[in-house]
């Protein structure tokens, strides 16, 4: 075990925990934080998604011991900044979500994408959310809020 | 009298000269071949799934000793760290991460398209085609032979390749067929012979 001072959504924590535990279940079992989901545990559905120092990671894959000093935003925290609300009220309004397991890693992808690349094309979209799988295949509905999002941001700029 | 003197004066000199030459001229074509065998050895480490795995001529990195596509849908991206959303530093952190089987380094990232070491079909290229790639100054981020060495002694991501860490179920990556301190010491030798490349396509 030992003790990892950690930047999440702005506050700092400590926690005690074997240095091998992925960051995944870190915010979810020592922090509480379960807005971030399991999926695979291979980082091959995104559903884990969180940002990294503004970098959306696959919390699953990446033990806590990596993280340094680099600060986690999660799905509780994203909507403290213009583009993470503005894209979860794209979702809100393209009513994107059907079970709902894996949006949260959606949306950390999505504003990623945005943050990256403020006017996608399809491309892009393609590309930036081709690692974030929907088993309930609301694909159609996520590129329409990315599409909305990324106009709310222009109208805002 | 005077004539004779003068006449093996001359032809002494001239076989002096020959002699020479042809003492200077051995040693360059020993060179040449040794860079060439030196060579070989190299070749042999860039094309083995730790290096060539990320010097691919499509949009995507490959993994494993089979050298399949890279899961998840990874793309190379513009700059080759992948795209804003999938990024390779999504997974691949700074050093590898065993418990999770996921390979790491500094700056994880594919090697731009003009070092491609395989074609369109992910077949390995000749190693006459790769050493003309390694030396085109145009295409190797304007590196000369000692440049090459240095950034074959000392690169991380190089580096990386003889400690690759442990796949996801627990077993160790395979590594390159030649050490790490022979694959430099292969490396300077063909440097030194002027970084011969064989012939052919």
């Amino acid at each position: 075990m030992a003790k990892y001072r950690l930047t999440v959504n702005g506050s700092e924590k400590t926690v005690d925990v074997d240095p091998s535990t992925p960051l995944l279940w870190v915010l979810r079992e020592e922090l509480k934080l379960t807005g971030t989901k399991y999926g695979c545990g291979i980082s091959a559905c995104g559903a884990c998604t969180v940002h990294v120092d503004g970098v959306a990671t696959r919390s699953c894959v990446v033990p806590v011991s990596l993280i340094g000093k680099r600060e986690i935003v999660t799905i509780e925290g994203v909507a403290s900044s213009p583009l993470g609300r503005a894209v979860q009220h794209a979702w809100v309004e393209k009513d994107v979500v059907q079970c709902g397991y894996c949006q949260s890693g959606q949306i950390m992808s999505a504003v990623a994408l945005l943050k990256g690349t403020p006017s996608p094309t399809d491309k892009d979209v393609e590309e930036s959310m081709g690692g974030n799988l929907c088993r309930c295949a609301t694909y159609v509905r996520i590129r329409e809020a990315i599409a909305s999002a990324s106009r709310q941001i222009k109208g805002a700029a | 009298m005077f004539a004779s003197i003068r006449l093996l004066t001359t032809v002494f000199v001239l076989a002096l000269f020959a002699i020479t030459i042809s003492l200077a001229a051995k040693p360059d074509r020993v060179n040449t071949a040794a860079g060439l065998a030196a060579w070989d050895q190299v070749y042999s480490v860039l094309v083995s799934p730790r290096c060539i795995n990320c010097h691919t001529a499509t949009n995507y990195p490959q993994q494993g000793d089979d050298r399949h596509r890279h899961f998840a849908n990874v793309v190379r991206g513009p700059e080759g760290f992948g795209v804003p959303g999938l990024n390779c530093m999504s997974c691949h952190q700074e050093s590898n991460a065993d418990s999770t089987g996921v390979p790491g380094g500094p700056t994880w990232h594919l090697a731009p398209l003009s070092m491609q070491w395989q074609d369109v079909n992910d077949r390995p290229l000749s190693s006459a085609a790769v050493c003309r790639a390694v030396t085109d100054r145009s295409k190797n981020e304007d590196m000369d032979g000692p440049s090459l060495l240095k950034h074959h002694a000392e690169a991380d991501l190089v580096l990386w390749a003889w400690n690759p860490g442990r796949r996801p179920d627990g077993t160790m990556r395979t590594l390159p067929p030649i050490s790490h301190q022979e694959f430099v010491a292969a490396t300077r030798t063909w440097v030194e012979a002027g970084t011969p490349c064989p012939k052919g396509r």
